[in-house]
């Protein structure tokens, strides 16, 4: 949609991934969970990757912000080589590049407020402006009411609120999502998930979410892949995906989500 | 030596005679407690902070440097107290001059105490769960406002716990240190009520020293209680 061509014609992604590879070592043991993972992403994209748990997600997305450091493989980000970032670009970089997290991460030192401003004093924001900023995010995620609780005091949901708006108080470019919901009733999952598709609309956000979940990809995303065991197996656009899955992984998937909806305890039919 | 009955020694425990001697070293636990308290939180502090981001799953992991503060460390734990008091009060003459006295002891028991409030230090830095650092760290925050904005704030209710602990220890050390000539209760308790059988200066100064550890505990969990109430954590 938002691709942009190239110069030499073929479509430039926003976000590309190329044989990306990550082991772990430890004692001696090495453990290889990211085999050349190849990926494009488009600017504006609220692109789904879903695998089963220890597929690798969560490193893959740990990689874009290199809180893990890759063994080999790029990641270009727009004209940037995050993988040859210097120490203090990293720093700069990371603040363009908003994470939530399953658990949130909220400093329960802090109130909603003060977590929200705690990536501005990162970047060296002026404090005169920090409160503006503040507000204007939480009006967004719709917890103005809630700026002097601490989290203690908020539900999941209102966490996870405190989480985005946090992750946006920087305006970022990219929005990565590592199971954000996967904590969350369903009810408040939606709402989550709305958010989400708002911002991504409001702000031009390009969002990468990882879950384990189909019916969060279905529900919030564009395109999607599937990651098995280190390495991309299937990816296009979602509703391609459902209605035509090529891997094993994706076919597993659909069908589990099918039994959910079919399997009757009582062993009556539909 | 004349005989007191118990019901003379409790009263004479609380008498002037008793409290003319027991009121100087009040003075000097408190002023040598004092000092030792403020060098074992500022070391002790920057201490467990060195040894949680230095070490291998920290935020500035250097093996070299944290297996050997590891190792300082750990010697200093396995000595006892009044062992490494004898070693350092040396270490005073050349630090304050002297190596008897309240002053002198200072340095000694800071010595003693420092390592044992820089490992209480690491443990509650350790107990923040590490997806918080993790967070910081995604946000572009430098390891020292990592520090600064995410591990002290977050683990400051467990500090005030473990600092209560240091403290208290602080005293019974102090006492300890009291019997090398540093003065105060536990020198008081020593030369009155064990050399020279002054069982009511012997109580005296004990009640004295378990009603001084009675106010830092209770001090210390009012304060913790209130941090973990205002964030609504309890
Ligand atoms: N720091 C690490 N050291 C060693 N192994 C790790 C580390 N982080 C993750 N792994 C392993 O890598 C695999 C993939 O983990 P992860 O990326 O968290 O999977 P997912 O998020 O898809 O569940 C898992 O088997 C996990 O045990
Ligand atoms: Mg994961």
């Amino acid at each position: 949609m938002a691709a942009q061509l190239g110069e030499r014609g073929e479509a430039e992604h926003f976000i590309r991934i190329a044989d990306l590879r990550k082991t772990f070592r430890s004692r001696g043991k090495s453990f290889e969970v990211l085999k050349g993972v190849d990926l494009e992403i488009d600017r504006g994209d609220i692109f789904g990757v879903v695998g089963f748990s220890g597929a690798g997600k969560s490193t893959l997305i740990r990689c874009i912000n290199r809180l893990e450091e890759p063994d080999g493989g790029e990641i270009k980000i727009g004209d940037t080589e995050i993988t040859k970032l210097t120490k203090y670009e990293l720093d700069r970089y990371r603040q363009k590049i908003g994470i939530i997290f399953q658990q949130f991460n909220l400093l329960d030192s802090r109130t909603v407020a003060e977590n929200v401003s705690f990536p501005l004093e990162i970047a060296g924001e002026k404090n005169g402006r920090i409160s503006g900023r503040v507000k204007e995010i939480l009006d967004l995620v719709d917890l103005s009411d809630k700026a002097d609780f601490y989290p203690g005091q908020l539900s999941g949901g209102q966490k996870q609120r405190v989480g985005i708006a946090r992750a946006l108080a920087n305006n970022p470019d990219i929005l990565l999502s590592d199971e954000a919901t996967s904590a969350l009733d369903p009810q408040t999952t939606l709402s989550v998930l709305d958010l989400l598709k708002d911002i991504n609309e409001k702000l031009k956000l390009t969002i990468i979410l990882i879950t384990h979940e189909l019916n969060v990809i279905r529900y919030v995303c564009k395109n999607m892949a599937v990651l098995e065991d280190g390495q991309i197996v299937e990816r296009g656009p979602v509703r391609s995906v459902f209605t035509s899955p090529a891997s094993d992984t994706a076919k597993l998937f659909l069908k589990i989500d099918a039994g959910f909806q079919i399997g009757w305890n009582d062993g009556g039919g539909i | 030596m004349e005989q007191m009955t118990l019901a003379e020694t409790i009263a004479s425990a609380f008498g002037e005679k008793t409290w003319t001697i027991v009121f100087p070293a009040i003075y000097d636990t408190l002023y040598m407690v004092f000092y030792t308290t403020i060098l074992t939180a500022v070391f002790g502090l920057l201490l467990g902070i060195l040894i949680v981001v230095t070490s291998d799953d920290g935020i500035y992991p250097c093996r070299k440097f944290s297996a050997v503060l590891g190792s300082v460390v750990n010697g200093l734990r396995s000595l006892p107290s009044i062992i490494i008091i004898i070693l350092t009060l040396p270490l005073s003459r050349f630090i304050v001059g002297v190596s008897y006295g309240p002053k002198a002891c200072i340095i000694a028991l800071a010595v003693t105490c420092i390592p044992m409030f820089g490992r209480l230090v690491e443990s509650s830095i350790l107990e923040i769960p590490k997806g918080k650092i993790e967070a910081a760290r995604s946000m572009g925050a430098k390891n020292s406002q990592i520090v600064t904005k995410v591990m002290i704030p977050e683990a400051l209710p467990s500090l005030i716990r473990n600092f209560t602990i240091a403290v208290i220890a602080v005293i019974s050390t102090t006492a300890l240190a009291g019997m090398l000539g540093a003065g105060g209760l536990g020198d008081v308790a020593v030369r009155f009520g064990y050399n020279r059988f002054k069982t009511d200066i012997l109580i005296a100064a004990i009640l004295v020293m378990i009603l001084m550890v009675q106010v830092v505990q209770f001090i210390g969990n009012i304060l913790s209680r209130n941090v973990l109430k205002k964030r609504h954590l309890i």
